[in-house]
């Protein structure tokens, strides 16, 4: 048989062959392009270089418009791993400005992906970051020979005047936790860490843009994709108009110096809060560029605390500053009226317990009682209301309304500020009590609260707030020292009247009470010619020397400013408190110091308390 | 004209004009798409976004269309040609291109390690790919003499001769790839009559090795064993088996020897499982050694030579089992054993060895169903497909063409190799039969390897895609190749008519 027949079949075989092998590479075909969007999104990964546009961050102005935050250009050098190969090192690290052994220290921490997460050897890591653009020249001209170093442009915060620290903040790189919360950060971005730099971050950052460069396999760059149809450009931030009072603060801050202590100022017709100086305190710059770590180190490590914002995390006994609130609370209570006058023999004295006070007339009135600050008054009138068994079952009962007037006056919770970290103070109420006690305790274990000493405890943002709220009448807003956002809103929140449980027509009583402790008590040296100041002093007692405390809003009757003051361990309310406090009231309200104001001025900021070895 | 002489005998064929008649347009139509699409592709690949300059001459599209139109030209050329002069010139034509693959490693030049190339000026040739055309006639002549028979073994031992002979001369030009083109050859020599038993012989070795080092270091549980080992072991004893079946119909015992030895292995396991751990592919190796005894006990009995063969071919797969590891560690340079290990999956370092076929299926897995369009694709545009208008020029077509693109292409070289199927079976002479074979053949393989690498299913063995691929050498190699077989053809339709 002849080949041609005899194996005709297996022209078969042959065009079987051919035929599964085309089947089985269609099947694959179809698992490769069909089945799978890894390929795509692989493909993508390759060639699409998504270029971040850094937006500007929001620049922040005080309440004239003066610029107290804004931005400078810095430099970050960036690497890709997978392209940095066979540079120059020493040339690289002398133009750079770091030691070989830094060079591979960090290379081996950005590879390190515990250290930096998210990281990929094909994206820009950053290198060195924050580098001034005077620095920054020199290696801009050598950057084409070192291959796989890139640069990003950022900027960084700048500060104009050295004042301000607690209340603006400052930026610093996001930690893993703050990607993982927001998507929106990558490795090596900046966020706000304090201040209103953290709790605005989400006006002041902007968008990021995003630009689409294609990318070829030397990772050079060819051109926009689709010619920049899905490039999204930057959104910058909004810029913030705070309440601050820029001549104000730095009044606060000088007058501070060499001293622990607080003071804030509010206007109480919105709650802005006018001026807010912590001490000690630090030059916001320090806080930037590439040493911000270790500067936030060192003054984490200072004993004096200087990144408490004491305004509205320190909690201090409020001292005789508090009594108003006790005067308001026996009106509206029908405790005592006006006229109700007790008796003080160098205080109060019942059943073997005293409570000291300093020698005025006796016996007295409320007004007058507000304003020598006595002692022996507001002990009766805290011991009347827990026994009036007519108006309340037990003492657990009247404490219960006690409480309930002085949180609707602000107190025992944050007042809820827009600065992070505020601290809630302390009001103790009736379980407070039974705990500690047992369920035995009376008016009289519990004496103390009714002169701000004892359990209670404040900020001095909620005794300016207290300030405020007397000024008004019965009614505050809650302190906030962002005035507005361009193109933006504040929360509403600050834009709610809140009203204590307290008539307005008492409030006059303690606005007496207040102006009396100005012309003729305590608060003497508050009576400024022309201003019509009230004003209550604190003088709070502690394990070591007594704090300094003042409290006082002016004018009397149309009231623009209310202000604290707490010097720690300042002594009486009067040493301190008033002088400082008077002070800060005839700046805000004349805008300048009188010549012998100013002389004041400045032997306070020269007055410097010593601490010894301070603890907190 | 070049009918004229033949059309004698066939007075009404002078009233129709042309040789157009009797050429095949089937295959001249599927050439022309296939060149067509080839030259699309070869567009994308080697322009950047934006630029469409594809007639400029600088440009390889440029270059690439010229090459298309002598190809078109020499392809003309051919169909005027007396077909009797291929059968003519076969020999003379085989012996010098011989002599010119021999001398060629000496005047060619260094190209990217390859000693293929000979410069020409402004181009440069490789005459490996003419080689095929030239070695296939060669085949065709010797197979049409009369009387010869591949069941022969002198004969059969001729025909390898001619294959075998370019084969290593082109090995010694460091073109492996291209060698191994000639291995295609084999299933012209399987139409024409040699041993299916050859040709299972070699794909069970493959299966062997690729099972074999594909698992050759992932343990089967519960046992010392390797899961590639006793894998291949078994399919051995399949194969056996089944051998003895088909080529020793009358032999008894061929089941109970089947079945007994699966249920020795699955008992093994059991022990190493329950009792023991052990390796059980020393029980698997020792079931062999007695089933080949066996055979040779019957063989040397019965007078059969079937059964010594099936024994050589079961001593023989044990052996290529345990030889191929070896080999592949020891005996292949580096970047074969690592182009090997990333097919199989045993490497996947996709920034090594594995990097252009890891680009590659990216490329093609990132077309999606209908592609990313004409002159779209990222991959191929910004240079990540290395050898992309080459090589890889398939990347190209599965990235901007999508899944209806690259099976439509591969569609295409179906219906091309069906149709020389067809055409080659209607052959009246040998000669056109094993021409038309040797034609589809190497059109098979190439599309086969090709295609297969690109995908990441065949090793990445560096022949070009026919028709595709740029380059005048192989477009040229490739038309010569097919349209010789056309030629034939035109002639032959000739001559069957009454």
């Amino acid at each position: 048989m002849k080949p041609s027949v005899q194996f005709k079949n297996r022209k078969y075989v042959i065009a079987g062959i051919a035929i599964a092998i085309v089947l089985i590479y269609m099947a694959r075909l179809f698992m490769l392009q069909l089945m799978s969007d890894d390929y795509k999104k692989n493909a993508d990964s390759n060639a699409f270089r998504k270029d971040i546009q850094y937006p500007a961050r929001g620049l922040i102005t005080d309440r004239k418009g003066r610029l107290l935050v804004f931005n400078e250009p810095s430099y970050n050098i960036m690497v890709t791993m997978n392209d940095q190969l066979g540079i120059d090192t020493l040339d690289f690290c002398q133009t750079v400005g770091i030691s070989k052994e830094e060079y591979i220290a960090r290379m081996a921490e950005i590879k390190d992906s515990k250290k930096n997460y998210g990281y990929s050897r094909y994206t820009p890591q950053l290198f060195m970051s924050q580098i001034p653009a005077e620095e920054f020249s020199l290696f801009r001209e050598k950057l084409f020979r070192f291959k796989g170093f890139s640069v990003e442009k950022r900027t960084v915060r700048r500060y104009e005047a050295q004042s301000c620290a607690h209340l603006l903040g400052d930026v610093g790189e996001v930690n893993r936790r703050d990607i993982e919360e927001d998507d929106y950060y990558r490795s090596g971005d900046y966020i706000g860490k304090l201040g209103v730099e953290r709790s605005y971050e989400k006006e002041l950052r902007g968008e990021k843009g995003m630009h689409i460069l294609l990318r070829d396999v030397r990772g050079r760059t060819q051109g926009k994709y689709m010619d920049g149809k899905y490039d999204k450009d930057p959104v910058p931030g909004k810029n913030l108009t705070l309440g601050i009072d820029l001549e104000l603060q730095q009044l606060a801050e000088r007058l501070l110096e060499g001293k622990l202590g607080a003071i804030v100022a509010i206007e109480p017709a919105t709650g802005e809060v006018l001026c807010m100086a912590s001490s000690p305190t630090y030059d916001p710059k320090m806080m930037t560029g590439r040493d911000r770590g270790k500067m936030h180190q060192a003054l984490s490590n200072d004993p004096m605390k200087p990144l408490l914002n004491r305004a509205i995390m320190g909690t201090y006994p409020p001292g005789s500053t508090f009594k108003p609130t006790q005067g308001l609370i026996g009106l509206q209570e029908g405790i005592i009226n006006p006229g109700t006058t007790f008796g003080c023999s160098h205080g109060f004295n019942f059943k073997g317990l005293h409570v000291g006070c300093h020698g005025h007339a006796s016996p007295i009135a409320l007004v007058p009682a507000l304003g020598t600050s006595c002692n022996a008054y507001f002990c009766w009138n805290l011991y009347r209301m827990f026994s009036n068994r007519s108006l309340y079952k037990n003492n657990q009962q009247a404490m219960t309304r006690w409480k309930d007037h002085l949180v609707a006056m602000g107190y025992g919770y944050k007042l809820g500020i827009d600065l992070p970290g505020e601290k809630r103070g302390m009001i103790p109420n009736a379980d407070y009590y039974d705990k500690a006690y047992k369920k035995s305790w009376n008016a009289l274990t519990v004496i103390s609260i009714s002169i701000g000493q004892g359990e209670v405890t404040a900020t001095p943002l909620q005794i300016a707030n207290l300030a405020a709220t007397i000024a008004n009448r019965g009614h505050y807003y809650i302190p906030h020292v962002v005035q507005s956002i361009k193109g933006g809103q504040i929360d509403p929140m600050y834009k709610e009247q809140k009203r204590t449980l307290v008539d307005r027509r008492y409030y006059q009583y303690i606005v007496d009470g207040m102006r009396r402790a100005v012309t003729h008590g305590t608060c003497k040296g508050a009576n400024i010619p022309g201003l019509e100041v009230c004003g209550k002093t604190g003088t709070a007692q502690n394990r070591g020397h007594d704090h300094s405390a003042f409290m006082g809003f002016a004018p009397m009757n149309d009231p623009k400013i209310a202000v604290a003051v707490y010097i720690e361990n300042g002594g009486f309310g009067a040493d301190f408190g008033v002088p400082l406090g008077a002070l800060i009231i005839e700046q805000y309200l004349n805008g300048k110091l009188s010549g012998a104001s100013e002389a004041k001025a400045s032997k306070f900021q020269s007055r410097h308390i010593r601490y010894g070895d301070y603890k907190r | 004209m070049s009918y004229n002489a033949s059309s004698i005998s066939n007075p009404n064929r002078k009233r129709k004009s042309g040789f157009t008649f009797s050429a095949d347009w089937i295959v001249i139509v599927l050439f022309v798409a296939l060149l067509f699409l080839g030259w699309l592709s070869v567009c994308g690949a080697t322009h950047e976004f934006g630029d469409t300059n594809f007639l400029d001459w600088s440009s390889r599209s440029g270059k690439q269309l010229v090459w298309m139109l002598c190809a078109c030209g020499l392809g003309l050329c051919i169909l005027l040609i007396d077909d009797k002069f291929f059968d003519m010139l076969a020999m003379p034509a085989y012996v010098g291109m011989m002599l010119l693959l021999l001398i060629t490693p000496f005047i060619a030049s260094n190209h990217k390690g390859s000693y293929s190339w000979i410069d020409l000026g402004a181009v440069s040739l490789q005459p490996a790919e003419f080689a095929k055309c030239i070695t296939a006639l060669a085949v065709a002549k010797v197979c049409n003499q009369y009387g010869f028979s591949l069941e022969k073994r002198s004969d059969f031992l001729k025909a390898l001769a001619i294959v075998v002979l370019p084969m290593l001369l082109i090995v010694m030009q460091r073109e492996t790839g291209s060698a191994l083109v000639y291995l295609a050859l084999f299933l012209m020599f399987y139409r024409e009559g040699m041993p299916g038993s050859i040709l299972f012989t070699a794909v069970a070795a493959v299966v062997y090795f690729v099972v074999g080092i594909r698992f050759a270091h992932d343990p089967l549980p519960s046992t010392l064993s390797m899961i590639g080992e006793v894998s291949v072991l078994s399919i051995i004893w399949i194969f056996v088996v089944g051998m003895l079946r088909v080529y020793c119909p009358k032999d008894e015992l061929t089941w109970s020897i089947g079945i007994g030895g699966l249920i020795a292995m699955a008992a093994a396991y059991a022990v190493s499982a329950y009792i023991i751990p052990f390796d059980i592919a020393w029980l698997q190796v020792g079931v062999i050694v007695v089933l080949v005894g066996y055979l040779i006990w019957k063989g040397l009995g019965d007078r059969i030579n079937n059964y010594f063969y099936i024994a050589i071919f079961a001593i023989g797969s044990v052996v290529f089992l345990y030889i191929s590891d070896y080999a592949l560690n020891h005996v292949l340079d580096t970047h074969q054993t690592e182009r090997i290990n990333v097919l199989l999956g045993v490497d996947t370092n996709v920034t090594g060895a594995g990097y252009n076929v890891n680009q590659s299926k990216i490329a093609i897995g990132s077309g999606g169903l209908s592609g990313k369009g004409f002159m779209n694709g990222t991959q191929t545009k910004l240079k990540y497909v290395p050898e992309q208008d080459t090589d890889f020029i398939f990347c190209t077509v599965g990235e901007e063409q999508g899944f209806f693109g690259s099976t439509l292409v591969l569609l295409l070289f179906l219906a091309l190799i069906l149709r020389l199927i067809y055409l080659s079976e209607r052959q009246t002479t040998t000669f056109g039969r094993v021409y038309g074979y040797c034609v589809l053949s190497i059109l098979l393989f190439h599309v086969f390897i090709n295609i297969g690498m690109v995908i990441g299913l065949t090793p990445v063995i560096g022949i070009p895609l026919p028709f595709f691929s740029y380059g005048g050498s192989s477009l040229w190699g490739f038309t010569l190749l097919l349209f010789i077989f056309l030629r034939i053809n035109a002639s032959d339709k000739r001559r069957l008519r009454p």
